[in-house]
């Protein structure tokens, strides 16, 4: 019982929060690119752990057709590929019941590049060093350390009797997450934050550091009052930058140390690569800053072609803006479990 | 201690600005003392050459309040065991298929094959950091005798446990990869299995030996390449 893959979509993989306590062994800490996104998926197919944990697919650009082997309550986040469940369009941000044997369509997505489906008691996959997350590289977590194929049965975490359950409450409340205007006070507010910049582009906003003085002052200029486009190597590991060169004082190499999702490395050749949930544990290049946890949604959200800017704020800025972040994602937990408790 | 603010979620604290075994060793007795004093909020550790990683949770904890946590357990010192490392003997059989490229270092540095197996298994190399690859050691001290640049034209595939030459740094591949160095021979024990959900063989700080084995000896331990050796 679970989903079976008809079609797997571009590229389609289980994630959760990633793989914690391996990284000092060099282990890619891998989980979902766009963690808001993720976690709001959680919420609303009912899994109302407050780490919102469970494993979820993650499908990229284009997402494929998947059939349910049994009941289930699921729901979609993210990127907007036109869902469809038997040719019927159905809403995103929202729980929704399938039965045995429906059919869930995605298409490719006009806007947005990652799309998360959660069902209700999580992919349950084998846990693997305390993750489901995939690591492609490393072949490990997920669905047989790979990508998902045509044919994968993912199964889910809760018996069919439970889901049943929690059919019926959703079931009495479709009229609070049903498709078309927005009457819904539960799903406007969910959708995760974005802000813009210079020239309305997506704006990121970075601590400056470790390694900003490697940099020129005319490097460190550059790098804030310039847009950057994304380049066609962006993949679950980087987000590769065009744009405007960044001065170096001295090289771009360093001794080695530890990096995180959303350092901002540059190369050699002045360029500014954005690390995402694949990275590598440790690198090599000068880092100019890192981009806060709350931005890396949007960033994982967008396609090459796309620009961004950048803008630095202080490590206690970004902190702030991660705990409210936080407390509106637990506000909106707590309005769920209140609806679902009526 | 220099502290540098790593985003929203780490701190990175450099004790140093080269690779020596001193700055290291002071990396290792940090990570240590983090390890061992349980302080809300603080989640893992990343140590590298000159420098430890401290991811906080942002919930819990911010930047001030772990660059101050960091400071007060350096105070502490003297008491904290002095761990120098285990020493973890890793079995190599040198040359023919496993080490393609052994008879070109030997042309390189002038000297015969048997003399660069016996350089190179003669001594033993701290593991300043893990990175690159799950289990990937970074080894300091090679003999200069034997340093050999990498080739112009790297492999796409590299079978796991091969050890390697890549200029003066020596290291073993934990899993098949890509890779440029030379190569000089191959264990037979698998030194990472993340399917087992364990800590690896070695860490940062410990030390290896190389100890040269023949081709029967190897083809016994790949019968149990999990074994402890």
């Amino acid at each position: 019982m679970g989903l079976e893959m008809i079609q797997p979509g571009a590229l389609s993989t289980i994630q959760d929060l990633g793989r914690e306590g391996y990284q000092s062994q060099g282990f890619q800490k891998s989980g979902a690119c766009d963690k808001y996104s993720m976690k709001l998926s959680n919420l609303l197919a009912g899994n109302f752990d407050e780490n919102c944990k469970e494993a979820v697919v993650e499908f990229t650009l284009r997402g494929g057709e998947i059939r349910f082997t049994s009941p289930e309550v699921f729901s979609l986040t993210g990127a907007d590929m036109r869902p469809l469940l038997n040719g019927e369009p159905i809403p995103m941000y929202a729980p929704v019941c399938a039965q045995e044997g429906d059919v869930l369509t995605l298409s490719l997505a006009p806007t947005g590049l990652r799309t998360y489906l959660a069902v209700h008691g999580g992919i349950s996959v084998p846990a693997v060093m305390g993750s489901r997350s995939t690591n492609l590289k490393c072949r490990l977590g997920g669905f047989k350390g790979r990508a998902l194929k045509q044919g994968d049965c993912l199964p889910t975490g809760k018996t069919t009797e439970q889901v049943k359950v929690f059919v019926e409450i959703v079931k009495g409340r479709e009229d609070k997450f049903a498709l078309g205007e927005d009457k819904s006070f539960l799903r406007r507010p969910s959708t995760p934050s974005r802000y813009y910049g210079l020239h309305g582009y997506v704006l990121l906003r970075v601590v400056e550091g470790p390694q900003a003085e490697a940099f020129t002052e005319e490097g460190l200029k550059t790098f804030l009052r310039n847009p950057y486009q994304l380049s066609m190597s962006c993949d679950r590991m980087a987000c590769k930058l065009e744009g405007p060169l960044i001065g170096l004082k001295e090289g771009a190499d360093i001794i080695s140390d530890g990096i995180v999702e959303g350092s901002i490395q540059i190369s050699a050749s002045g360029l500014p690569m954005v690390m995402m949930a694949d990275h590598q544990a440790t690198g090599g290049y000068a880092k100019i800053g890192t981009v806060i946890s709350t931005d890396i949604p949007s960033l994982a959200q967008l396609r090459p072609g796309e620009w961004v800017t950048f803008q630095f704020i202080t490590p206690k800025e970004a902190v702030g803006i991660y705990r409210k972040e936080d407390k509106k994602l637990k506000d909106f937990r707590k309005r769920l479990m209140d609806v679902m408790d009526e | 201690m220099r502290l540098k603010a790593v985003g929203d979620r780490a701190v990175l604290a450099e004790l140093g600005d080269s690779i020596s075994e001193s700055i290291n060793r002071k990396v290792m007795e940090l990570n240590e003392k983090v390890r061992s004093t349980s302080r809300e909020g603080i989640l893992e550790t990343v140590p590298a050459f000159a420098s430890l990683l401290v991811y906080y949770d942002p919930l819990v904890i911010d930047f001030d309040e772990v660059s101050q946590f960091l400071i007060n357990i350096c105070k502490t010192s003297g008491e904290s065991k002095k761990e120098t490392g285990t020493l973890v003997r890793i079995p190599v059989c040198y040359g023919g298929i496993h080490g393609k490229d052994l008879s070109f270092v030997a042309e390189h540095s002038g000297l015969k094959e048997e003399e660069v197996i016996e350089i190179h298994s003669g001594r033993d190399y701290r593991i300043y950091m893990l990175g690159f690859l799950p289990g990937f050691p970074y080894l300091g001290g090679m003999d200069e005798r034997i340093i050999t640049p990498r080739l112009s034209l790297p492999r796409t595939k590299i079978p796991a446990g091969s050890v390697g030459i890549g200029g003066e740094q020596t290291g073993i591949y934990p899993m098949e990869s890509p890779g440029g160095w030379q190569l000089i021979g191959r264990t037979p024990l698998r030194l990472f299995d993340p399917q087992m959900g364990e800590k690896g063989r070695y860490q940062a700080g410990d030390s290896i030996r190389f100890v040269p084995i023949s081709q029967k000896e190897f083809d016994e331990i790949s019968q149990t390449p999990e074994m402890r050796w």
